[in-house]
């Protein structure tokens, strides 16, 4: 079977995002009020190959875990689907 | 300490750059660089190993170095001179040099601001792991830190550049006590 | 009814005539294609090419001319210095980042293609003013595009410009020039030769961004809206570090003698490049569009010769060395497929698969060579002497001098501090300085020569409003001025010539004027125009742009033993001007900031000119002068007000008697700062040199001060200085 993944890298919680506070402040400078908690992350889709949903998501967490994020300051978010 | 060397190599500087265009993040694919492994390898092995900026990102990536560089709190690519306060003498970068003095050397980096956990900042402190510091903060750097160690004190990442101050015509030679500390390292571990 | 085709991809009547009249024909789409990106302004300089004609381009020491990639001069010691400069100007307005990038990657071919490893960028930009929302978006995207790009891909930026002003709001200016070496025994022109022989496409995918760039955005100005909306997808994304690949590959290829030519994919993409190769070799290609690696499904033929997808090289190849020249390009992980065989028959045959159909035909050559070329009508603008008449000086004087002081200084910092000036370890002066300079060591030994090389550029649109003709004479006679500050002797100059609607005639006016004084500074400076660009079509609802040509001038220093002097003085210094009595106000930075954009330059004495340079680099070679700086935007005032922010030490200034000579702009002067024993010496070169020279002050204490005129804290002007850009661009841009 072949997936749709997408993972979506963001900052752990309580790690700086300077990108995060200077949208963040330029909302309040375009005149937006009430905009909060701004964070960015980054997504990053592809297609996987397994045999079922459960050997889709192992492979793509251990993805995630060796390369595409750095524990020390990120976390992902997997979704899987079958691809169409 | 067991030293052991690969190939005939004594010391091994993993340079500035952009390896793959920083693209993923910065070292996160340089880290599976076929050399990184043998790298890791000599590095346990007690060979001295140094990250200057862009290697400073492969280190922490290849979790020869603990933390992580962010983006600078600017946000901005920075390229000026700063001014570093030699932390601790004891690694290989920084042993000829003297605590407490001030070297003046450029950064130029995007992601350069060191970022790590309570737990692993407390260590760094601890085991007098912090090696540089920013007397003047460009990144919002953790602590200022500019340099770190591993426990060993064999392997060390800086963000600054001490290779671009080593000629009078250059501005600056602050670097060369850095580099002179490390080729001096180098030559102990033959 | 639908427009024509020929029209809507920005062929005249006349043009499609002529190409039928080539053909015997008329053309299909895909001909016409090609013929639209090629005969477009922007590839085959129809308006402009009859005057660049005037401009002097031998030398003893020039081995390549324009018409080239790049011009190349040789610099002694077996190295050649390769150079040009190019606009980004349309693409930076519609997406700054990707815009300002692209225009880097793009330059940076250019040179390697020559087969010169690229070793400094410069950056000569124009906006908006800074209380202008969208210029503010502009300038700070194009500034990181250039960082974004050329940090990464690794060359080193050493310096520029950053001017703000009204007459760039709708139309930015994004130049950007390149420096390569190469050993002199190295140099490759990209042409195809040998029949037989092989084109091969290294480098990016070909996807459907950018086609029709050079005719849709690059030769044509911005009106409505909507329209520019449209345009958008024309603009390309850069890929750094598949340039940094195709550098290394390339310049590997041509050490190891493996091809025959090389062309960068730019401007008009394939349809340029196969045409170019084959007919400035002489002879013909069949290419093979379905072999070119496509980014996207169900791309048509005329997308595929007409897209400019970044990162793109085409090789020619004897057929032996195929498989050698895929081996390299394997370790560098660069992908390279056969895409065009080098034919006898003159023509360029567009087939799908080698032995498949021909989709189109034409002579190569008719390209390029059967561009149209037109002596486009020309006028003076009306009013020419009521406009003349209106003289600067007539202004009322400022009510508080260091106000106006104030609000002309500008720190470029916060943009240059973006850029990697110092990769390479090469890097003596960098940005903000009058000149950049860099040792010159050997390209592929490594060898210091001891020498340096020393780099400027310089435009000024105030001055080429007023007249074109002596403003362009004092654009080159600045940048020459800027290399004598740092000890070095002009070799070599190129340009981008940024102007407004040729179809204007008095645009075309202003352009032949600037050719033509730019002609006579070059010609009484020996100094060979290597290569330029020509940028038209600046313009944004009718409005032309001031007309900006820019020069880059390369110098040499001949015993770089330790660096020049640079902007600052010491304590107890004596300041000293050398050069001429100021004369005018018209075309000063504080006459447009008074909103006065009329009156009349003075002619530029280039004899005298000539003594003052040769004054200034004896000074410094010989150590004369603890710091010196040119006066030019701003006057005198802010010359001497950046000596004082540079060295953090205040003067005490005499003989300027009003705003006048404060803020005059006129040429040939240089302001020092002398240690009092040496100024016996420096006084006796003067006379020798023909040069007045007066002592205006000293150097001393924490305050700017200018007798009767002006007093203020130097922590004062370098606060206003050194926060300028940052307080206007920090806080977040939006597009307006």
């Amino acid at each position: 079977m072949v997936y749709d993944a997408c993972v979506e890298v963001k900052l752990r919680e309580g790690i700086a995002d300077p990108q995060g506070s200077t949208i963040e402040k330029a909302t309040a400078n375009l005149g937006f009020t009430g905009i909060t908690n701004v964070r960015v992350g980054k997504s990053i889709r592809f297609q996987v190959e397994a045999k079922d949903a459960e050997e889709a998501n192992s492979i793509v967490t251990e993805l995630c875990d060796r390369f595409l994020t750095n524990p020390v300051i990120e976390e992902a978010v997997i979704e899987i689907q079958v691809a169409g | 300490m067991q030293i052991v060397n690969f190939g005939g190599v004594d010391a091994v500087v993993i340079p500035g750059g952009f390896a793959h265009g920083d693209y993923l993040r910065p070292g996160a694919i340089a880290r599976f660089s076929p050399a990184m492994e043998a790298i890791i390898e000599f590095a346990h092995n007690g060979g001295p190993v140094l990250g200057i900026c862009n290697g400073f990102q492969v280190l922490t990536e290849a979790g020869l170095l603990p933390g992580a560089l962010q983006k600078n709190a600017g946000l901005k690519f920075l390229c000026k001179e700063v001014e570093l306060r030699v932390e601790s003498t004891n690694s290989v970068l920084t042993n000829m040099a003297y605590e407490g003095q001030t070297l003046r050397i450029p950064i130029n980096h995007f992601e350069g601001n060191f970022t790590c956990t309570e737990e692993t900042l407390t260590q760094l402190q601890e085991q007098d792991q912090i090696i540089l510091t920013y007397t003047d903060n460009p990144n919002g750097s953790m602590a200022n830190i500019a340099g770190i160690c591993n426990v060993e004190r064999n392997v060390v990442g800086l963000m600054p550049h001490p290779e671009r101050a080593c000629h009078p015509l250059l501005g600056s030679t602050d670097g060369r006590v850095l580099l002179e500390s490390f080729l001096q390292g180098a030559h102990a571990t033959v | 009814m639908t427009e024509p085709l020929h029209r809507s991809l920005g062929l005249t009547d006349d043009e499609l005539a002529s190409i039928i009249d080539i053909l015997g024909r008329e053309p299909n789409h895909l001909e016409l294609a090609m013929y639209s990106v090629m005969w477009s302004e922007h590839c085959s300089y129809k308006s402009s090419r009859i005057h660049l004609k005037r401009l002097p381009t031998e030398g003893d020491n020039v081995l390549v001319g324009p018409g080239e990639n790049a011009g190349v001069i040789d610099v002694g010691d077996g190295i050649a210095i390769a150079l040009r400069i190019e606009s980004h100007n349309h693409p930076s307005y519609i997406e700054p980042y990707q815009g300002a990038a692209t225009g880097v990657g793009g330059i940076i071919r250019d040179i390697f293609t020559m087969g010169a490893r690229p070793i400094a960028i410069m950056d000569p930009l124009r906006f908006g003013p800074l209380d202008d929302a969208r210029s503010r978006w502009v300038a700070e995207g194009v500034v990181s595009g250039i960082s974004g790009y050329g940090n990464s891909v690794g060359v080193p930026n050493v310096g520029g410009e950053i001017v703000f002003d009204e007459t760039y709001v709708g139309n930015p200016l994004v130049n950007v020039l390149c420096v390569g070496i190469l050993p002199k025994e190295r140099l490759v022109l990209g042409q195809a030769s040998g029949v037989g022989n092989l084109a091969v496409l290294l480098g990016s995918t070909t996807g459907r961004d950018g086609i029709g760039g050079v005719s849709v955005l690059a030769s044509a100005g911005f009106g409505d809206e909507e329209k520019d909306a449209e345009k958008r997808p024309s603009v390309q994304v850069g890929d750094p570090f598949e340039e940094k690949r195709l550098i290394e590959g390339c310049l590997e290829l041509l050490n190891e003698g493996l091809v025959v030519g090389i062309q960068d994919l730019g401007g008009a993409g394939l349809a340029c490049a196969s045409s170019e190769t084959a007919s400035r070799g002489g002879v013909g290609m069949d290419f093979n569009v379905s072999a070119v690696p496509q980014r996207e499904a169900g791309m048509e033929p005329f997308e595929i010769m007409t897209s400019e997808s970044q990162e793109r090289m085409l090789a020619i190849v004897e057929p032996d060395n195929l498989e050698q020249v895929f081996a390299i390009c394997r370790k560098w992980e660069i992908r390279a497929s056969v895409v065009g065989k080098v034919t006898p028959t003159g023509a360029l045959r567009i087939v799908d698969d080698f032995d498949g159909e021909v989709l189109g035909e034409v002579p190569a050559s008719s390209l390029h060579e059967d561009a149209p070329l037109y002596q486009r009508p020309m006028a003076e603008p009306d009013q020419i002497d009521e406009i003349a008449a209106d003289q600067a000086i007539q202004l009322d004087p400022p009510e508080q001098i260091e106000e106006d002081l104030k609000d002309l200084l500008i720190s470029p910092q916060w943009a240059t501090s973006q850029y990697d000036s110092q990769l390479f370890l090469n890097t003596v002066v960098g940005p903000g300085s009058d000149a950049a300079v860099l040792r010159l060591k050997h390209p592929t030994t490594g060898r210091n020569t001891g020498r340096g090389i020393a780099l400027t550029t310089d435009g000024n649109h105030r001055w080429c409003a007023i007249n074109p003709r002596i403003g362009a004479a004092m654009t080159v006679a600045e940048a020459v001025l800027n290399l004598a500050c740092v000890g070095a002797l002009p070799q070599a100059l190129v340009n981008c010539l940024n102007f407004g609607n040729p179809e204007n005639p008095v645009v075309m006016w202003q352009l032949s004027e600037a050719v033509d004084g730019m002609a006579e500074a070059c010609n009484a400076f020996n100094l060979p125009v290597v290569g330029g660009n020509v940028s038209l079509y600046n313009e944004s609802q009718g409005v032309n742009i001031d007309p900006t040509p820019i020069v880059g001038v390369i110098g040499i220093i001949d015993d770089l033993n330790e660096p020049p002097p640079g902007q600052a003085w010491n304590e107890g210094d004596r300041i000293m001007l050398l050069g001429p009595e100021a004369n005018g106000l018209c075309g000063s930075a504080w006459a447009f900031h008074k909103g006065h954009r009329n009156g009349s330059l003075p002619a530029i004495d280039l004899e005298l000119h000539q003594r003052v340079c040769a004054l200034t680099r004896t000074l410094v070679t010989r150590k004369l002068v603890t710091g010196l700086h040119d006066v030019s935007t701003g006057g005198l005032g802010v010359c001497a007000a950046e000596m004082a922010i540079h060295s953090g030490i205040g003067c005490t200034l005499a003989r300027i008697p009003d705003h006048i000579s404060f803020f005059s702009e006129s040429p040939s002067r240089i302001l020092t700062a002398v240690d009092p024993e040496n100024m016996p010496e420096v006084e006796e070169l003067a006379g020798e040199y023909q040069v007045p020279c007066v002592r205006m002050g000293l150097a001393h204490g924490d305050t700017f001060s200018v007798k009767n005129l002006c007093t203020v804290q130097v922590e004062k002007l370098e606060q206003r200085w050194s926060k300028r850009l940052a307080d206007a661009l920090d806080g977040g841009t939006t597009q307006g």
